[in-house]
C-alpha cells in the first residue's frame, strides 16, 4: 500500500484503501482473538471461510459493475470454474506429498488462471454488447458454465487423470472420482482455512484498489463515465473493459477455489443465477465502486441468514425486510444528505469556491 | 511569423517557461487560410470533399478545406448547418459517406476514433463530456499516453516505473491545468466544477494527448464576455505555446472574427464562403445566410 499525499492530503483512493485494509485486518485480529478464547460460536466459525469467499466475490464483481460500469449477472460462473478447478487440482495433488498450504495455494492459483482465461474468452464477445444486452448474455454464460459442470466427470487413478462427459471413466481399482456430474464434487478434502481466506481477501483488495489508483483504473473509469470522450482521447474502450472483466474473473476464480475446498461435497447448482444475484446485491448495497462497502455488505449479508435462523419460518421474511431497510438507508436522498453533511463536517471535503457561471447551450 | 515554436522545444520546456516568455504583440491574426508561415509546408489537415448522409438527410456535403500547421481556423454557420458533424467526421465518430481527409499527409480512410487520437487530433465537445466521477487531475492524466506507458503489472504492483511515470504525469497535469489557472482545482470531482471551468478542463484534457490539431466545438458557449475575452487570449497562447493548429466552431462572432485567421461558413451542410474575417464579414452570401434574403427581411 502506498501513501499518495497531495498538498498534504491523502488522495481519496488512499483514504478508501486504508479503510478497507483496516476493516479486514481489524476484523481478522478480533475474530482470531475471540476464537482463541473460545468465544466464537460454532455456527459463525463455519461461516468464516464463506465470508472471506463472498468478500472476494463482491470486491471482484465491484471491479466490473462499479468501476467498469457493466452489469454482469454471471459472476457465480467464474466462481464455479475456480471452485472445481481448485477441487480437481487439490485432488490430484493429494498424494504428491505437498504440504497442505502449498496444495491450497496451487489450487487457488490454478482456479484463478482457469477462471481468468474463461473470463477473457467470454469477455471478447460479451463486451461488444452494452447495457441490458450485456447483462443478459453474462447471465447466459453463467448458466452455461453451470450446465457444463453438470456433465463433467473427472477422476484419477494410477494411470493419471481422466476427464469425460459421461460417468464411465473406467477408473481402475483404488482410483477416485473427483467430479461426478450433477452430483458435483464429493469427498473433497477440506483444506481451506480462515487464515487463507484472510490472505485472499488482502490480495483481492491489493489488486483492485491498486488498479483503481493507476493508469488502467483511470482508463477503466473514464470508459465508464463517458465512452465517446474516452475514445476521443485515444483509449481503447474494449481493451480496458476486457481487462477489468478478466481480472475480476480471475479473482472470482480464487474465491471460488477457496470456497470449493471448504466443503466435502459441492453441487454445481450451488453456482446458479441466485448466487450471481446474491453477489450483485452485496455490491449494490455496499455502493457501486465502494470497496469497503462491498466488504461490509458481503459480511453482514452472509452472517444474517444464519443469525436469523432462530426465527425459523420468518427467516427469509426478516432477511428481505433488512435488505429493504438497508436500501432505503443507502439510497434515500435525505439520508444521503445527512451522512454527506456528517462526512463534510468531519473530514472537511473541499468544495470548489469558484463563482458559478451561466448555463448556455449544452 | 516568429512566434511559431518547435514542437520538441515545447515538450522540453515546461509550459510555464514558454508561457512566461509569451509576447502578445507577436501574435497576428490577419492572415488568410493557410497563413503565410504555413504556406511552404503541407497542410496538417487536407480535407477533400467530405460528406455524410443520415438516411435521406445530407448533413455535410463537399466539404473541402486545408488547415495550416499553426493556423487558427473557424467554422461558422447557423444551427443545424453541420458543424459538429464535421468534427465527428474528423474524429471518426462517423465514417464519411463520401470523400476523405489527409492528416499530416496520411489518408485517414477507415481509421477509428482511437487511431485518430493517437495520430494527433484532439477535440472538445459541444455538450460537455468529462469523466464526471474522476477528479480534474485524473481527467487530464487519463489522456496522457506519452507520460504514462506502464503495463497492467506495474498498475497492480505500483513498482518504480509506476512511481516515476505517475509523478511525471502529476507534474505535467498541473502544468497543463495552469494554462487556465486551474491547478488548484486538481482534486475536485470534475462534475462539481462550474460550467466554464468544465469547458476549460475539456481543452486541457484534449491538450494532454499531445495533439497536432485541436478541435474546439463552441468553446465560448455559456461564457460571459470577460470569460470569452480571456478564452480568446488563451486560444492564441495555446497555439503559440504548442505550435499546433486549432479549428474551432463558434457562434460568438467577436471571438471568431478576432481569433481566426481563416473562416469557413457552412449552411445546410455546404461551404458557402471561405476567407479571412474581413472577407467573410463583407460576403453577401454570408449575410444572406445569417440575416435572410433582403426581400424576406424587408
Ligand atoms: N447521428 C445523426 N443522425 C441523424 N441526423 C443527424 C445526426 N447528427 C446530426 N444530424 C443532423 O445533421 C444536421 C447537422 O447537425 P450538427 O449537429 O452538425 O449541426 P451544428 O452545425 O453543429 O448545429 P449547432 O450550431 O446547433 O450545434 C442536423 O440537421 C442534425 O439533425
Ligand atoms: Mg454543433
Amino acid at each position: 500500500m502506498k501513501m499518495q499525499i497531495k498538498n498534504g492530503r491523502l488522495s481519496p483512493y488512499t483514504k478508501n484503501s486504508i479503510i478497507s485494509y483496516g476493516l479486514v485486518i481489524g476484523a481478522f485480529v478480533i475474530v482470531s482473538i475471540l476464537n482463541s478464547m473460545g468465544m466464537v460460536s460454532s455456527s459463525l466459525q463455519g461461516q468464516l471461510v464463506p465470508i472471506c469467499c463472498y468478500i472476494v466475490m463482491a470486491v471482484s464483481l465491484n471491479l466490473v459493475v462499479g468501476i467498469s460500469g457493466e452489469l454482469s449477472l454471471g459472476h457465480a460462473g467464474f466462481m464455479s470454474a475456480g471452485a472445481y478447478t481448485g477441487i480437481v487440482v487439490s485432488g490430484i495433488l493429494e498424494t504428491s506429498g505437498l504440504p497442505i498450504y502449498g496444495r491450497l495455494a496451487v489450487a487457488i492459483i490454478c482456479g484463478a488462471i482457469v477462471a481468468g482465461v474463461l473470463g477473457f474468452l467470454i469477455g471478447i464477445p460479451v463486451l461488444r454488447l452494452r447495457g441490458d444486452y450485456l447483462a443478459i448474455v453474462t447471465l447466459a454464460f453463467g448458466e452455461i458454465i453451470k450446465n457444463i459442470m453438470n456433465i463433467v466427470y473427472a477422476g484419477k487413478d494410477s494411470h493419471g487423470f481422466h476427464l469425460k462427459t459421461n460417468p464411465d471413466l473406467g477408473l481402475e481399482e483404488g482410483g477416485r472420482m473427483l467430479l461426478n456430474g450433477p452430483m458435483g464434487a464429493t469427498q473433497v478434502q477440506r483444506i481451506s482455512t480462515f487464515a487463507a481466506g484472510f490472505v485472499l481477501v488482502l490480495i483481492t483488495l491489493f489488486v483492485v484498489q491498486n488498479i483503481m489508483n493507476s493508469k488502467q483504473g483511470r482508463a477503466i473509469m473514464a470508459c465508464r463515465d463517458n465512452r465517446i470522450a474516452a475514445e476521443s482521447i485515444g483509449l481503447n474502450v474494449m481493451k480496458y473493459k476486457l481487462m477489468a472483466f478478466t481480472v475480476s474473473a480471475a479473482l472470482a476464480g480464487m474465491g471460488g477455489a477457496l470456497f470449493g475446498l471448504n466443503y466435502s461435497t459441492l453441487l454445481p447448482v450451488k453456482f446458479n443465477f441466485n448466487t450471481s444475484v446474491l453477489i450483485l446485491v452485496f455490491v449494490v448495497l455496499g455502493g457501486l465502486g465502494n470497496i469497503w462497502g462491498s466488504i461490509i455488505a458481503a459480511t453482514i449479508l452472509t452472517i444474517l441468514p444464519e443469525a436469523l435462523r432462530q426465527f425459523a419460518d420468518y427467516r427469509m421474511l426478516a432477511y428481505a425486510i433488512v435488505l429493504i431497510l438497508v436500501m432505503i438507508f443507502t439510497y434515500s436522498p435525505k439520508i444521503k444528505n445527512f451522512t454527506q453533511g456528517f462526512i463534510d463536517k468531519n473530514f472537511k471535503r473541499k468544495k470548489p469556491t469558484a463563482q458559478t457561471e451561466g448555463g448556455g447551450q449544452v | 511569423m516568429s512566434t511559431k515554436l518547435n514542437r520538441d522545444d515545447v515538450i522540453q520546456n515546461t509550459v510555464y517557461d514558454v508561457y512566461e516568455n509569451y509576447d502578445e504583440s507577436k501574435s497576428t491574426v490577419d492572415e488568410i487560410i493557410l497563413p503565410e508561415r504555413d504556406k511552404d509546408k503541407d497542410p496538417i489537415l487536407d480535407i477533400r470533399g467530405l460528406g455524410i448522409d443520415f438516411g435521406g438527410l445530407t448533413a455535410v456535403d463537399e466539404f473541402t478545406i486545408a488547415i495550416g500547421r499553426t493556423e487558427i481556423a473557424g467554422i461558422i454557420g447557423p444551427n443545424g448547418a453541420g458543424k459538429t458533424t464535421i468534427f465527428n467526421l474528423l474524429t471518426k465518430v462517423y465514417q464519411p459517406t463520401r470523400g476523405t481527409f489527409l492528416f499530416d499527409g496520411v489518408d485517414t480512410s477507415g481509421m477509428t476514433t482511437t487511431q485518430i487520437s493517437k495520430m494527433g487530433i484532439a477535440r472538445t465537445f459541444q455538450n460537455i463530456r468529462l469523466f464526471d466521477k474522476l477528479t480534474v487531475e485524473e481527467n487530464v492524466k487519463a489522456a496522457m499516453h506519452n507520460e504514462v506507458s506502464y503495463g497492467l503489472a506495474s498498475g497492480i504492483f505500483h513498482g518504480p516505473k509506476y512511481r516515476k511515470q505517475e509523478k511525471a504525469a502529476h507534474e505535467r497535469a498541473l502544468e497543463l491545468l495552469s494554462i487556465f489557472d486551474m491547478q488548484d482545482m486538481a482534486d475536485y470531482q470534475a462534475s462539481s466544477l462550474p460550467y466554464g471551468a468544465q469547458r476549460r478542463l475539456e481543452i486541457v484534457r484534449a491538450l494532454a494527448t499531445n495533439p497536432k490539431v485541436l478541435l474546439l466545438d463552441e468553446p465560448a458557449a455559456g461564457m460571459n464576455p470577460s470569460e470569452t475575452a480571456e478564452l480568446m487570449n488563451n486560444i492564441r497562447k495555446i497555439r503559440d505555446t504548442f505550435g499546433i493548429a486549432i479549428l474551432l466552431i463558434e457562434h460568438d462572432m467577436s471571438l471568431v472574427m478576432n481569433v481566426c485567421e481563416g473562416i469557413a461558413v457552412l449552411n445546410f451542410g455546404r461551404i458557402i464562403a471561405k476567407g479571412t474575417p474581413e472577407e467573410i464579414q463583407n460576403n453577401p452570401a454570408v449575410i444572406e445566410a445569417y440575416l435572410g434574403k433582403k426581400k424576406e427581411a424587408k
